[in-house]
């Protein structure tokens, strides 16, 4: 239980709760950023709001892999679902999450041969013992998960593997984090960063934000003693008007990040301008197959006809994903949108901001 | 509507969440409506020349067959068994139908007989009654079991599982989540350190430990398909009270813990088939905790909860650091996060 248990220590939280009142006192009201959708449920999971001062405001952000998704991208998968001979594999949480008129969920009951898996190497397994079919991988993620899925199709190349693609949904982090700091309507004083993307880029990627927004950053890992430790360090930096990124999360993560699988995400993948659900488009935010790896873009080899998108009215994943709206603002939540029959993808997926309110705080607006 | 899924049955009606209740509330119970039926408890309630009976059935599909700590025939016969004795009553006897997929190997199935015969024997109750029946190749997975039962309530006994007052202590028999995180283990084929056995065992001597220690135990029910959260939410909503859990207090094994943080999932929505909860009165929480403790089944038996005057949720649990956060019951199957 190690690295479990020491971080949710109770004294040692509490003592931290003190020393955040303390700092909380210098500031007026101080709005903060968790941009990653485990430290949403995190916080939710484990009550931890109700240890921030008054004053200290956290939102939840994009970084949901699932919830960025775009109808477009859904609707795709759904696409491949109906298609003759294939076999659609994907991360769990994507299997409930709305399209335009249909999800995952619902094209399994149609009939659908859909498989969950949890590697990306377990979908290379099913395209090799399924030699008939053609087998598609969703993927999705940001550099947490491209790398390992670049892993994959590389074996997949070496192996000859005829019969596996992914349809490429990956975004990248940095890029949307710019998008949020220079858009007006937004005002976020520090953010907690994604821990596990920033094993990958490692935390000089949001330099960027210090420097050029004067937006302290903070690195924080996931358990409560992290995410409290993070707060107070950003509150210290907001209060000393000395912006920079800080890694609390030291045991996960470096300065320049893993150089590895940066190697691999960019042998197979290149940055694009993508579309985020909610946001819009972000110049340089997603992945597309590099020329060399077309035959594993499954847009490219196997096309498929897609349904025009729709969009649900009322639903504010958007605003929720930008940190602008809190999910209980949304005139959908808890009534039209629960997790069992969800309208927008924050509430689909386990780290959905609007599940994780649903969940641990209770369904009532 | 039901679910999501508009007009299709979805995996998430077999999952013991609030898409199975909706299915049982808007389609079944309309349509066989009586009153043994309306409680849709664990059991049926049957009286018979002035004794009471208690009647259930279940069908088990699990994937795969067998798993570290059972397989799909012991998981028939205890699943049963602690069906009728939640209820308070003494299992009789039990039925066994085998539906079996063209191509099943027979040592397969020699197993799985042999392990359901082994079940019935620790619980001390017969087989009396079958049927086979054989789908062709591709038209089933293998091997599914449906058992039925019958019970006898003791003369003297009242009907359970009851319900909880304000003040009664729930009480778990041992470590939660083993069976759920079993079969998930043994299904994705984690290559794990520790292994992770199911706690599938025939609850009835257990039951009647408990039930001939402390007779008022208010309330009875095994927390299967759902996991804890599901069940104490049930009897939070029949009872009309909130629940406090302790988290601290509920007793979890360090690999399946470790295996909920990996895969970003919560122990207390994983099934269990081993496992009984009672609320019991505080006066009588030592008696009946000692009572569990005595049995080999009990051993790890702990105090987790507290029934409280209803205040607005039916279920909440106080974390490790002592703030507070709200117990749903599952909505649809559990799906492991992508990072």
């Amino acid at each position: 239980m190690k690295y479990m248990r020491e971080f949710r220590e109770a004294g040692a939280t509490k003592a931290l709760a003190k020393s955040l009142a303390g700092a909380a006192e210098r500031l007026e009201v101080v709005r903060l950023m968790e941009v990653c959708g485990t430290h949403t449920m995190s916080i939710a999971r484990f009550g931890l709001r109700s240890f921030f001062p008054e004053n200290v405001m956290l939102t939840s952000g994009p970084g949901c892999p699932v919830c960025v998704s775009p109808h477009a991208y859904i609707d795709t998968a759904v696409a491949y679902c109906r298609r003759p001979d294939t076999i659609v594999t994907t991360f769990g949480d994507m299997v409930r999450v709305p399209g335009s008129s249909s999800s995952l969920e619902s094209e399994q009951a149609a009939g659908a041969d859909v498989r969950v898996v949890l590697s990306t190497i377990d979908a290379l397994r099913i395209a090799e013992e399924n030699p008939e079919k053609e087998v598609v991988f969703l993927a999705i993620g940001f550099e947490t998960t491209a790398p390992t899925i670049a892993a994959a199709v590389l074996e997949a190349r070496d192996s000859g593997l005829p019969n596996f693609a992914a349809l490429c949904g990956h975004k990248v982090m940095p890029p949307a984090m710019a998008a949020l700091a220079s858009d007006p309507e937004i005002r976020i004083d520090g953010y907690i960063c994604p821990p596990h993307v920033s094993a990958i880029i490692g935390g000089d990627a949001y330099r960027f934000l210090a420097d050029e927004y004067g937006t302290p950053c903070v690195i924080a890992g996931f358990e409560p003693f992290d995410v409290l430790q993070g707060v107070l360090w950003l509150l210290e930096m907001i209060a000393d008007s000395k912006p920079e990124v800080r890694i609390q999360y030291s045991r996960v993560v470096s300065r320049e990040g893993n150089q590895a699988a940066l190697a691999i995400l960019y042998e197979v993948f290149e940055a694009k301008d993508d579309e985020w659900r909610g946001i819009g488009p972000i110049p340089g935010s997603g992945l597309s197959f590099r020329k060399e790896f077309f035959d594993f873009d499954a847009e490219r080899r196997w096309p498929v006809e897609v349904e025009p998108t729709c969009v649900p009215e009322g639903c504010i994943c958007g605003e929720v994903l930008k940190g602008i709206a809190s999910p209980r603002d949304c005139a959908l939540f808890g009534t039209a949108c629960t997790p069992e029959s969800p309208v927008g993808a924050c509430m689909v997926s386990s780290e959905g901001a609007c599940a994780a309110a649903f969940k641990y705080e209770g369904a009532n607006r | 509507m039901i679910g999501s899924g508009g007009e299709k049955i979805l995996l998430a009606h077999g999952s013991g969440g609030k898409a199975m209740h909706e299915l049982i509330e808007s389609l079944l119970l309309p349509a066989f409506r009586n009153p043994k039926l309306e409680p849709l408890g664990d059991s049926a309630r049957l009286e018979l020349g002035g004794r009471e009976l208690a009647f259930t059935t279940d069908s088990y599909v699990v994937d795969p067959l067998f798993f570290p700590g059972g397989d799909i025939g012991r998981l028939a016969v205890c699943g049963t068994i602690n069906d009728l004795a939640v209820c308070g009553a003494r299992p009789l006897a039990l039925s066994c139908a085998l539906i079996l997929e063209e191509g099943l190997p027979m040592a397969d199935l020699e197993k799985v007989v042999e392990s359901m015969r082994s079940a019935a024997d620790e619980a001390g109750v017969e087989i009396v009654t079958g049927d086979t029946k054989v789908l062709p190749h591709g038209k089933g997975d293998r091997l599914f079991v449906n058992t039925a039962g019958v019970g006898l309530l003791p003369e003297g006994r009242r009907w359970l599982p009851g319900t909880a007052e304000p003040g009664d202590v729930v009480l778990i028999n041992g470590h939660v989540a083993d069976h759920g995180a079993a079969v998930m283990a043994e299904r994705e084929r984690f290559a794990l350190r520790a292994e992770i056995r199911s706690d599938v065992a025939p609850l009835n001597h257990l039951i009647e430990a408990l039930l001939e220690a402390v007779p008022d135990v208010r309330c009875l029910k095994d927390p299967t398909r759902g996991g804890l959260a599901s069940a104490l939410n049930e009897i939070a909503a029949a009872s009309a009270v909130s629940i406090v859990l302790d988290e601290e207090a509920i007793p979890v094994r360090g690999p399946v813990a470790a295996l909920c943080e990996l895969l970003g999932l919560d122990p207390l929505y994983f099934a269990n088939e081993g496992k009984v909860l009672a609320a019991v009165p505080p006066r009588r929480a030592d008696e009946a905790l000692a009572a569990l403790r005595s049995h080999p089944l009990g051993r790890y038996a702990a105090a987790i909860g507290e029934a409280k005057p209803f205040d607005r949720v039916p279920l909440s649990a106080r974390t490790l650091l002592g703030s507070h956060r709200v117990v749903g019951m599952l909505t649809g199957d559990q799906l492991p996060r992508i990072c």
